[in-house]
């Protein structure tokens, strides 16, 4: 028996991307929303309640991209030029809300030009990422160990669908985050926002999950015939459990849970992606085993993925546990 | 073929591009890290004033410099994946790990600490933020360890096989990771790191000297600075020189390229102190040269041959006039530290270190030679692998992605407007803050406007100054 290094490290970088799209999703969120709150005091505070952590979170997003090179680099040399516009979109979407953490604090009349920083680079992020997820989704060819397909692919209905479903998503993430790191009228203005991203959110999932499996006969496959179906009943029925966690949470003023709730949403949705197109890891075209580095490769990388990535999750939280609870607006560096 | 062509040197400018605004920020972060953990260090120890309110100073830009970083380094890290496509299929096996283990065991170090260095000294007690500044210096230095293992594998490789795919893969970790180059190239950058950041030290205490303002903050750093260029800018240049001879055994191409050594030297080559490369005729035009000295230099003997670049086909030289000069641009800015360093001992053997005006005005002019010298040296080291990006075995034209010269073309205009408008902008408030006085805690709850909008200042009991003029 040979320890299967692709299907173990296809699941440390799907642990990657997850815990990326989880915890960068909801200050990506908090940007977002950012145009909904006018106030100068509500925009300090929704600030400084990502202030602390958002660094780490991007950084599972170079985990994702720097592992995917090292330990997928077939995948990762035909995905990223496949992608090419939405990536491009992204770093550059990233980029400007990244600075805007700290420059906004650095200038009162240009302070506008960064609120506007942070709210659009994060919505150009997350619509990117949401483009660039339904471009995989749909399949990218490849001939000969390079893309294969053209300039313009990425851009369907469906990517654009995707996009959108992303950033009200993430949308979600956020309010419910602020919901719960946030007092007063902040707090309340986000848990009605945390209604409709809710609703909005739900509607999204159904119109991913009825439209995904028309798109390939494998997902169609999968949904629909045994033992995968199982999931297709049980994924469903949990996104219900979580929506009405979410909901009673809001109404009942436990501030913590619809945060968790979204965040359930969030994982069960990536498991239903998931579990449509593997073992491929550029859909219809590459398998985890076919794009896999040697496993001379895969093994060095793996002994210190098992000594840190656990130390890594200790300290990061550790790193939130310090700044748990609700944010005081007196705090920050500044 | 014409397109292909456009799109690699259109993808070769991108990558030049980023990575040159990239490499401005770790080469500041990794020196103002350390420095801010001494700052801090040295607070707990002698518990005197000054340490802290020059951390608290320094940690304002700090977290500017590192945003700055952060940014700019996700851009690179899909960059090889966007432009660079066939050359990550090849030689992910061997670079991606050590990628991978940089952001393992130093981005996530940085990032998990940082939060805690800029927000938390409210909320830890102080052990453990001292314990997360040094976490941060640490992350930092890892982080330059395993980049810098990666980029020397590219100079130098070894420790690999090809396989059936044509790709690299590993045959032996350990020489992979410590190829020949490596410790030099190690070395070399770190230094460069902290003279960057000692020169800039030095030029705002210089500034805030020459003002006149906080006294004792302005002689602290100014002080400290002087010590660390007196020190390290001797060190730095033994070094280098060390890293040549390494150059000289593993890429003689490279080294001829800087000497302009166009021409084979079989009895002894000079040393050419300037002139003009003459590309096309292999030549250098109205060189003034020293005869011998560089057969001295490089091989420890005057009538040493020297080969030339006349032993190398065409096609595979690289671009003798940039790192020539770029070159002649590091080795300049070098000496000239090494001499502000001297001039600084002078001074301070003479009780006029913090009086000599003219001392203070050489510091502050040479305030941004650190990062000029880091990119003349980045260029004349990368510039010279040119036509390789894995040296001798991978031709950078065989390295990018099949992707339309259109795409790399408007991501790269794209990327300079962005770069120009953000990176403009943060170097402008870190300028700003830097002439700005290390602010004094005692004065700042009362003046300035009134932090966030609609809040009172409380007064607070911690050592934190309360904002005022910075920002709110």
């Amino acid at each position: 028996m040979v320890i299967d290094l692709p299907f173990i490290w296809a699941a440390i970088i799907a642990f990657a991307v997850l815990a990326y799209v989880i915890l960068d999703g909801f200050d990506l969120g908090v940007g977002i929303l950012f145009p909904l709150f006018p106030e100068k005091r509500h925009r300090d505070v929704m600030m400084n309640s990502v202030a602390p952590v958002w660094d780490g979170n991007e950084t599972w997003l170079v985990l994702g991209g720097g592992g995917l090179m090292a330990v997928f680099p077939l995948a990762y040399a035909t995905i990223l030029p496949a992608l090419y516009a939405p990536i491009i979109a992204m770093l550059l979407g990233l980029i400007f809300r990244g600075v805007a953490f700290e420059y906004r604090w650095r200038t009162g009349r240009a302070q506008y030009l960064w609120n506007w920083a942070f709210a659009g680079g994060s919505f150009m992020a997350a619509l990117a990422q949401g483009i660039a997820l339904g471009a995989l989704v749909q399949g990218i060819p490849v001939a000969n160990r390079a893309y294969s397909g053209g300039w313009w692919d990425w851009l369907t209905p469906f990517s654009i669908a995707t996009g959108l479903a992303v950033v009200i998503g993430y949308a979600l993430l956020g309010s419910t985050w602020l919901v719960m790191k946030t007092t007063g009228d902040l707090r309340d203005k986000a848990r009605g926002l945390s209604y409709i991203a809710a609703l909005a959110t739900l509607a999204a999932m159904a119109i991913f999950s009825l439209w995904t499996p028309f798109l390939e006969p494998l997902y169609l496959n999968r949904w629909f015939s045994w033992p995968t179906a199982i999931f297709s009943v049980i994924v469903p029925l949990l996104v219900l459990g979580c929506f009405w966690l979410l909901l009673t949470g809001l109404k009942n003023n436990r501030d913590s849970r619809p945060f968790l709730a979204a965040l359930g949403l969030f994982i069960l949705g990536y498991a239903g992606i998931g579990i449509s197109f593997y073992p491929y890891i550029v859909p219809t075209s590459v398998t985890i085993w076919d794009a896999a580095a040697p496993d001379e490769s895969l093994g060095f990388l793996l002994v210190g993925a098992l000594i840190l990535v656990p130390l890594i999750l200790a300290y990061t939280s550790y790193a939130y546990w310090v700044f748990r609870g609700k944010v005081d607006p007196e705090e920050g560096y500044h | 073929m014409f397109e292909t062509f456009d799109a690699t040197l259109l993808a070769r400018m991108q990558f030049a591009f980023t990575v040159s605004f990239h490499i401005i920020f770790p080469a500041f972060s990794i020196g103002l890290a350390s420095y801010l953990a001494v700052l801090e260090g040295l607070w707990l120890w002698t518990k005197k004033v000054v340490y802290l309110e020059l951390f608290d100073f320094w940690k304002t830009i700090f977290a500017l410099a590192f945003g700055m970083g952060v940014v700019s380094g996700i851009v690179m890290s899909y960059q090889f994946g966007t432009n660079w496509s066939v050359f990550s299929d090849k030689v992910g096996p061997i670079i991606g790990p050590l990628m991978g283990y940089e952001v393992l065991s130093a981005f996530f170090l940085e990032a998990g600490f940082l939060g805690i260095m800029l927000f938390g000294r409210n909320r830890v007690g102080p052990g453990l933020h001292f314990f997360a500044t040094l976490m941060v210096a640490v992350g930092t230095l890892i982080s330059a360890t395993w980049i810098l293992s990666a980029n020397s594998w590219m100079q130098t490789p070894q420790g690999f096989a090809m396989n059936d795919k044509g790709q690299f893969i590993p045959a032996d970790w350990w020489a992979v990771i410590f190829n020949p180059s490596f410790p030099y190239r190690l070395v070399h950058m770190v230094l460069a790191a902290y003279l960057t950041t000692a020169l800039v030290v030095g030029a705002v205490g210089g500034l805030h000297l020459l003002r006149r303002t906080a006294p004792l903050r302005a002689s602290t750093m100014f002080s400290m600075a002087m010590w660390m260029l007196t020190l390290v800018a001797p060190i730095q240049i033994f070094a280098g020189d060390q890293h040549g001879l390494n150059t000289l055994e593993h890429q003689p191409v490279k080294v001829m390229a800087m000497e302009g050594h166009y021409q084979s030297h079989p009895d002894g080559a000079p040393l050419i102190l300037f002139g003009l490369p003459n590309q096309a005729e292999q030549r250098i035009d109205y060189a003034i040269e020293i005869p011998k000295l560089s057969s001295l230099i490089l091989k420890h003997s005057l009538d040493a041959p020297l080969k030339g670049l006349d032993t190398v086909p065409r096609e595979l030289q690289p671009p003798v006039p940039i790192v020539f000069w770029s070159f002649r641009i590091m080795v300049g800015l070098g000496f000239a530290m090494l001499g502000l360093g001297l001039w600084s001992l002078y001074c301070r053997w003479r009780g006029r270190l913090y009086t000599s005006e003219w001392l203070h005005r050489a510091a502050m002019v040479m305030g941004p030679a650190g990062f000029v010298a880091v990119l003349a040296g980045w260029v004349t080291t990368e510039v010279g692998r040119q036509p390789y990006t894995v040296y001798g075995h991978l031709l950078t034209a065989n390295s990018v992605s099949p992707i339309a010269a259109a795409a790399v073309g408007s991501s790269l205009v794209a990327f300079i407007i962005v770069y120009f408008l953000v990176f403009g902008a943060g170097t402008f408030y870190i300028l700003r803050l830097m002439s700005r006085l290390p602010r004094d805690p005692s004065g700042d709850l009362g003046e300035g406007p009134i932090r966030t909008a609609g809040i009172t200042p409380a007064p607070h009991t911690a050592t934190l100054p309360a904002g005022g003029r910075h920002g709110h």
